[in-house]
């Protein structure tokens, strides 16, 4: 029978916290490493997105085959480049510091490795939504005296960035789901506390109930708060043309 | 770090397990692609269904599956299938099933959730007219959908369907938390046994990227294609 009392117990090994209360900071966990991670993407995907819609052959190229290799090297196999790898193949003292010297480790590789994942999708998907937009804008900006990183600060990106909100909501939360490749390299964040809980308590249906239902409430109210935002700057009549 | 003759030995000692690594991985995307996507045509004509019972399950499927992560999903049925097969042939205790059918079973009802929308989107891309026309024209709903709709959906959703299941198959590495003997979990024990773990694991990230990165190139060209046919 489902009992969910163990969840007000004291933990086993939670230094007299409640199972409820280790759940809630694996959830925290997961909403700080999804907030860096989608930051870092979000702050390289969209400036190399521009770049790559830029006419200059050989810089888009260049961004191309950073899209290329982020996109087609499964998530935690990246993960574990980030963790084993990397400090392997540069310098010593860099790489000791890595293994040694770098606090929360599982951290910091984790938000790294996804960040620069998500951030080739974002890419895309910056380059998809300034592709939408009519050319006539750009030439039209251009005619009017604005330099191109005037025509794109105030005519291409305005309109481009709106137009991708719907999809943008669709990799923020997979990007709050992909956290979940951390525990591989020890991060203890929603999935992992629950699975720990579970081995503690054997209320493994409960616990998976509980951590299933703060997936949902949280992909939830991420997709409501970024709805909001796409309501607040929606411009009439624009939409998004793949 | 530069690689020697010492690990391109050790290379070709450990291909035949590499091989046989990538082989259950590829089985495992083959298998998913193919039951997903005939769950998935299911969810999918459930979800565009009169009943509202079977639009509600098939909304239901799609939106939990699609909120969260493919690692606790994986968790869930490798605990929760036991209990399943349990209940279904009586037995007294749990049925421990293993983690291998665990993971088939798993990928197979996760992608179908995925591809359900991808073919709902395909069918909706008809255009109204085109069905209302077959109708008009006396067709029966079996051959509106047979001749009408599916031929021109289908070549809409192909592109979709395939970029999809490389997704998959980048997916199917998580099955290293069940310690499976895919491609990521053979090279991740080959390189332990070895102490050379960042070497396997850059030659695993090289096959991905070349595997993923042809297919992708298969399919940019497909969807070329398909697009010039519409055209014409």
């Amino acid at each position: 029978m489902l009992d969910f009392s163990f969840l007000t117990e004291a933990a086993s090994l939670g230094g007299g916290s409640s199972n409820l209360h280790l759940l809630f900071l694996g959830w925290q966990n997961t909403l700080v490493a999804f907030l860096a991670s989608i930051l870092i993407a979000l702050s390289l995907g969209i400036p190399l997105g521009v770049i790559r819609s830029l006419p200059n052959a050989r810089v888009a190229s260049v961004v191309a085959t950073y899209v290329h290799v982020f996109r087609n090297i499964p998530l935690l196999v990246q993960l574990f480049l980030w963790f084993f790898v990397l400090p392997e193949v540069v310098p010593v003292e860099l790489g000791d510091w890595l293994k040694i010297g770098l606090p929360n480790p599982e951290y910091w590789n984790l938000v790294v490795a996804l960040g620069i994942y998500m951030s080739a999708r974002i890419v895309e998907l910056t380059r998809s939504g300034i592709g939408s937009l009519s050319s006539g804008q750009f030439e039209a900006s251009r005619a009017l005296g604005l330099s191109t990183y005037k025509a794109y600060r105030h005519v291409i990106l305005p309109q481009a960035l709106r137009v991708i909100m719907p999809p943008l909501t669709t990799e923020f939360t997979n990007c709050l789901k992909a956290t979940s490749v951390g525990l591989t390299v020890g991060y203890i964040e929603l999935t992992q506390r629950s699975r720990e809980i579970a081995e503690q308590t054997f209320r493994t249906f409960e616990v998976f109930s509980m951590a299933t239902l703060g997936y949902l409430v949280t992909v939830m109210l991420l997709t409501f708060v970024l709805f909001g935002i796409e309501q607040y700057f929606r411009i009439p009549g624009l939409k998004y043309q793949g | 770090m530069i690689y020697d003759s010492t690990e391109l030995n050790l290379l070709t000692k450990a291909l035949p397990f590499l091989a046989n690594g990538l082989a259950f991985s590829l089985a495992l995307t083959a298998s998913s692609a193919l039951f997903g996507i005939i769950f998935g045509t299911l969810v999918a004509f459930m979800r565009l269904s009169n009943s509202r019972v079977m639009q509600t399950f098939a909304y239901f499927y799609v939106s939990i599956f699609r909120s969260i992560p493919l690692l606790l999903v994986i968790f869930w049925f490798y605990f929760l299938m036991p209990v399943l097969v349990q209940s279904v042939t009586g037995s007294r205790f749990p049925v421990p099933i293993g983690p291998v059918y665990a993971a088939f079973i798993t990928f197979a009802v996760f992608e179908a959730a995925f591809f359900s929308e991808i073919i709902r989107a395909g069918i909706q891309s008809v255009a109204t007219g085109q069905s209302e026309a077959a109708k008009a024209l006396q067709l029966s709903p079996i051959q509106r959908y047979r001749y009408i709709i599916m031929p021109q959906a289908i070549s809409r959703m192909l592109p979709v369907l395939l970029t999809q299941t490389i997704v998959l198959f980048q997916d199917t590495s998580m099955v290293y938390v069940l310690s499976l003997p895919d491609f990521l979990g053979v090279a991740a024990r080959i390189g332990q046994r070895e102490g050379q773990i960042p070497f396997f694991f850059l030659v695993v990230a090289a096959v991905y990227f070349v595997i993923c990165f042809s297919l992708t190139k298969v399919v940019a060209k497909l969807n070329e294609h398909s697009r010039r046919s519409l055209r014409a």
